[in-house]
C-alpha cells in the first residue's frame, strides 16, 4: 500500500517508523511545515531549546545514556551553522545522531537567499554522511538510509537538509523495509586473527585490556561479554574517558582511566606489559603520549570496527577488523575451546607489581581548611549518589578529569563526556538530553564555571520541560585546565584564564525559577548535596573550590607513560620546549 | 607528593621504534576509486584529501556505468606505505565509495593519461615539431599555417618527455586529463 503526503510529513513518519520519542529543535522559516506537522501529531515529544547547539548535544546526551539514535531539528543558515560544533562532537565520539536542517527553497538555493547556508559543503567534513534532499520522493528513503547509516558500523552524525518547497510537496512514501542499502560493514572478525590473540593471551605473562568507546557504541551486550572475558581471565583492566562504565569500577580488574590524567597504576601497566589488547579504542595522543615511547615492549591487539583506526598511529600486532560485541563473542568462545588457558604464574607477578603501583595511591589528597578542594567535593558527590542509578555528564576541563578519576562507572551508558572534540558547553545540553530519555532518573552535570556559562540559556529549557537535572558547578573562578598549563609551562602568565565578572549563581537560578545553592564550606557540603539531591527540579549547585588546585595525575606532553607527574612538587619546567608545542 | 623515582633506562631517550615494517620512503600508487555517483561525492574525496593533508598527483573522474550511477575516480597519490594504507581505509570509509583498489600494489597494471598541446612555429622548428610528433605517435587534431595541436596519449612519463621536446620548438599551452589506469588481465 503506497501513501501519499506531503515531504514534512514523510519527515514525521519517518521519525515515527524508526522509534523517535523525542526531537530537540528550534524552529525557523525553512522549517516551518515540519513544524506544523509535528503540531499535529502526538507520538513525537518536541523539546524547544534555547540555541541549536544545545538541541545537538541532547540529542548526543540521548543517544549516549539509550544507544538510541538522537534526533535534532533545526532551520537554514544560521540554525545549520550553530548544529556544526554539535556534529563535530558526535563525530570525534562516534555518537549516532540525526540532524534535520531546513533549507531554503530549491530554485533560491545558490542566490544567497535569506538565511541560505551550504549547509551539506559545511556539514560534509563533521558527518558521517549528508544530503540535501531535492525530491521529495526521495525524501522518505533518505530519512530511513540516514538511520541506518548513523547507526551501523562506527556510529556517527548525519544530516539531512531539506529544501522548504520539498517539504511543501507531496510524494509517495517509501517505508524502511523497502530500502535498499550497500553500506553493510564487516561486524565479524577474521577468527584466524582472533584464535592468534588467544594464543597470545595464554602466554601472556603481563596483559592489560584497554577499553574505549567502541564497547560501550557496541551495545550492552559488548559490556557484558567484557566483563565475562575479564572475569575469566584474570587479566587487569583500564580504559579510556569514553569508554568508563563497561567495566565496572568496583571490579577486581580494575586499575582505573589511563591517559593523560589517566592512574598511576593504569599507566604503569599499560608502558609494561608485554600484550596491551584494545577493545574500541583508537590510541588517542591523550592516551599515547610520546608516540614512539609507548609500551614500547608489548604485542599489541586492535579490536575495531572501523578500518581507519587500525594501524593509524600505532601498529597492530593482531588486528581485528570488526565489532566489539561480535569479536568478543568469538574471542571467549575460542579460548573456552582451547581449555581456558593462561599464564597463571606471570599473571599472579603482575598482579603483585601492580599492588605496588596501586600503593602509590595516585588520587590521594588532602582536606584541610575551611577552603573545599575540588577532589574532595567529587568525593563527596560519589558517596551520597552512589547508591542511585545516576547519570553523570560533564562539561571539558579539570573538572571532568576530576569527574572521571573520583566518580565510579558502575554500567555502561552512565557517563556522557566530550571526549574527542573537548566541547566546552556539552555538559548542560547534554544532561537534558539524558532526562528526557531517562525521566525518573539522577542526572547531573559536573561542570566548571566557565563551561558551564557557555550553554547557560539551556536553563531555561531545564524549567520549560520540568527536567530536575543538577548543575553541580566547581567554581574556581578560573578555566582551570588552561590556568594549569600557564602555570606548568608558559612561566605562570595566566593569560585571559581568569573568569572575570562571574554572575550570582543563586540569583540566576532564581531569575529562571530554579533553585540555587552555594556551598563553600566542607563542613556544610554534605547537607548541601543532600538538599540538591532532594529538590524535585532543576538545581544550580555553586560550590565555591580552592582557586589553583592542579589535576594529577599528569602524563606532560612529550612524554612517555612512565613519567607522569603525581604532585605539585617539582613540576615547574616539567615540560620541555618540545612538549610545549603539544596541545 | 613527591615525584616518581624514575628507573634507570626508562628514560625518554630508551624508546623503541614501534613501526620497524614501515619505511619512510615515498612511494607513489594509483588509486582506483568506484563510487556512487551522487552530487558531492567527489567533494567528500577531495576534502578528505585535503583535510587530512594527503597528496593528490593526478585526478580523473567520469561515470563509467551509466546505468548503475557508477563513477570511477582515478587518483595517483604519494605518501609512507603507512599514509598510503590510510588513505585507502578513509576512503573506504566514505559513504558513497564501493571499492577502492591499489593497481599499484595489485598486480600489473596499464596507465595511460591523453595529453593536447599547442605548439606555434614556423620553418625548420614546425618540421621538426611534426617530425617528432610523428614519432611519438601524436595526432594533429588542429592545424593553422603557423601553429599546431597534437593529440598523444601515453603514460604520464612519455607526455612529460614529449612536452620537453615541444617547449623549444613553441609550446604554448598545455591540457592534460591526469591519469586513468586498469588492471591488466581480466578481473
Amino acid at each position: 500500500m503506497s501513501k501519499t503526503m506531503t515531504g514534512a510529513k514523510m519527515v514525521v513518519q519517518a521519525l515515527i517508523d524508526q522509534g523517535v520519542d523525542v526531537v530537540f529543535g528550534y524552529p525557523g522559516g525553512a522549517v516551518l511545515p515540519i513544524y506544523d506537522e509535528l503540531f499535529q501529531q502526538n507520538h513525537i515529544k518536541h523539546v524547544l531549546v534555547r540555541h541549536e547547539q544545545g538541541a545537538v548535544h541532547a540529542a548526543e546526551g540521548y543517544a549516549r545514556s539509550t544507544g538510541k539514535p538522537g534526533v535534532a531539528l533545526v532551520t537554514s543558515g544560521p540554525g545549520a551553522t550553530n548544529a556544526v560544533t554539535g556534529l563535530t562532537d558526535a563525530l570525534m565520539d562516534s555518537i549516532p545522531i540525526i540532524v534535520l536542517t531546513g533549507q531554503v527553497p530549491t530554485f533560491m538555493i545558490g542566490s544567497d537567499a535569506f538565511q541560505e547556508a551550504d549547509t551539506v559543503g559545511i556539514t560534509r567534513p563533521c558527518t558521517k554522511h549528508n544530503w540535501l534532499v531535492k525530491d521529495t520522493e526521495k525524501l522518505s528513503a533518505t530519512m530511513h538510509e540516514a538511520f541506518h547509516i548513523a547507526l551501523s558500523g562506527r556510529p556517527g552524525p548525519v544530516l539531512i537538509d531539506i529544501p522548504k518547497d520539498v517539504q511543501f510537496a507531496t510524494g509517495t512514501y517509501t517505508e524502511a523495509r523497502q530500502v535498499e542499502t550497500h553500506y553493510n560493514p564487516q561486524v565479524k572478525g577474521d577468527l584466524d586473527m582472533i584464535t592468534e590473540l588467544v594464543k597470545a593471551m595464554e602466554t601472556a605473562k603481563r596483559p592489560v585490556f584497554y577499553t574505549g568507546g567502541g564497547v560501550i557504541n557496541s551495545g550492552p551486550a559488548a559490556s557484558q561479554l567484557l566483563r565475562e572475558l575479564v572475569a575469566a581471565t584474570g587479566f587487569p583492566i583500564t580504559s579510556t574517558l569514553m569508554g568508563l562504565g563497561a567495566y565496572p569500577a568496583s571490579g577486581e580488574a580494575w586499575l582505573g582511566m589511563l591517559g593523560m590524567h589517566g592512574l598511576y597504576e593504569a599507566n604503569m601497566a599499560m608502558h609494561d606489559c608485554d600484550l596491551m589488547i584494545n577493545i574500541g579504542a583508537r590510541f588517542d595522543d591523550r592516551i599515547t603520549g610520546r608516540i614512539d615511547a609507548f609500551s614500547p615492549r608489548s604485542k599489541k591487539a586492535h579490536i575495531d570496527i572501523d578500518a581507519s583506526s587500525i594501524n593509524k598511529v600505532v601498529h597492530a600486532d593482531f588486528p581485528i577488523l570488526g565489532d566489539v560485541g561480535h569479536v568478543l563473542e568469538d574471542l571467549l568462545n575460542v579460548w573456552k575451546a582451547r581449555g581456558r588457558k593462561t599464564n597463571a604464574e606471570g599473571l599472579s607477578k603482575w598482579w603483585d607489581q601492580i599492588k605496588e603501583w596501586r600503593k602509590v595511591d595516585c588520587l590521594k589528597f588532602k582536606q584541610e581548611g575551611k577552603i573545599i578542594k575540588p577532589q574532595y567535593a567529587l568525593q563527596r558527590l560519589e558517596e551520597l549518589t552512589k547508591k542511585y542509578d545516576r547519570y553523570i555528564c560533564t562539561e571539558v576541563g579539570q573538572h571532568q578529569m576530576w569527574a572521571a578519576q573520583y566518580l565510579g562507572f558502575e554500567d555502561p551508558n552512565r557517563w556522557m563526556t566530550s571526549g574527542g572534540l573537548g566541547t566546552m558547553g556539552y555538559g548542560f545540553p547534554a544532561s537534558i538530553g539524558v532526562q528526557m530519555a531517562h525521566p525518573d532518573a539522577l542526572v547531573i552535570n559536573v561542570a566548571g564555571e566557565a563551561s558551564w556559562l557557555m550553554n547557560m540559556q539551556e536553563l531555561g529549557t531545564a524549567m520549560q520541560y520540568r527536567l530536575p537535572v543538577k548543575q553541580f558547578i566547581l567554581n574556581n573562578e578560573r578555566l582551570g585546565m588552561v590556568r594549569q598549563w600557564q602555570e606548568l609551562l608558559h612561566g605562570e602568565r595566566y593569560s585571559s584564564s581568569w573568569s572575570e565578572s562571574l554572575p550570582d549563581f543563586v540569583k540566576l537560578a532564581e531569575a529562571f525559577g530554579a533553585k540555587g545553592i552555594l556551598c563553600s564550606d566542607p563542613d556544610t557540603l554534605d547537607d548541601a548535596i543532600m538538599e540538591m539531591l532532594t529538590y524535585n527540579g532543576p538545581v544550580l549547585f555553586d560550590c565555591l573550590v580552592e582557586k589553583h588546585e592542579n589535576c594529577f595525575p599528569m602524563i606532560p606532553s612529550g612524554k612517555p607513560h612512565n613519567e607522569m607527574l603525581l604532585g605539585d612538587a617539582s613540576t615547574k619546567d616539567a615540560i620541555q620546549a618540545g612538549g610545549a608545542v603539544l596541545v | 607528593m613527591s615525584p616518581l623515582k624514575i628507573k634507570k633506562g626508562s628514560t625518554s631517550h630508551s624508546a623503541y621504534d614501534l613501526r620497524p615494517s614501515y619505511s619512510d620512503t615515498v612511494e607513489r600508487h594509483t588509486l582506483a576509486v568506484l563510487v556512487e555517483n551522487e552530487p558531492g561525492v567527489l567533494a567528500r574525496v577531495i576534502g578528505l584529501f585535503a583535510g587530512r593533508g594527503y597528496n593528490i598527483e593526478s585526478l580523473t573522474v567520469a561515470e563509467v556505468d551509466h546505468q548503475g550511477h557508477r563513477s570511477r575516480i582515478t587518483i595517483v597519490t604519494t605518501g609512507t606505505p603507512q599514509i598510503i594504507i590510510q588513505i585507502k581505509a578513509q576512503l573506504g570509509r566514505i559513504i558513497d565509495v564501493h571499492k577502492v583498489n591499489d593497481l599499484t600494489v595489485e598486480g600489473p597494471s596499464v596507465e595511460r593519461e591523453l595529453g593536447l598541446f599547442k605548439v606555434a612555429g614556423k620553418g625548420e622548428h614546425r618540421v621538426e615539431a611534426l617530425r617528432l610528433a610523428d614519432i611519438f605517435r601524436a595526432n594533429v587534431v588542429d592545424s593553422t599555417l603557423e601553429s599546431f595541436v597534437f593529440e598523444i596519449t601515453g603514460t604520464p612519463e612519455k607526455i612529460d618527455a614529449f612536452a620537453d621536446l615541444m617547449r623549444p620548438l613553441g609550446l604554448q599551452e598545455v591540457a592534460r586529463t591526469g591519469v586513468a589506469a586498469l588492471s591488466r588481465g581480466a578481473i
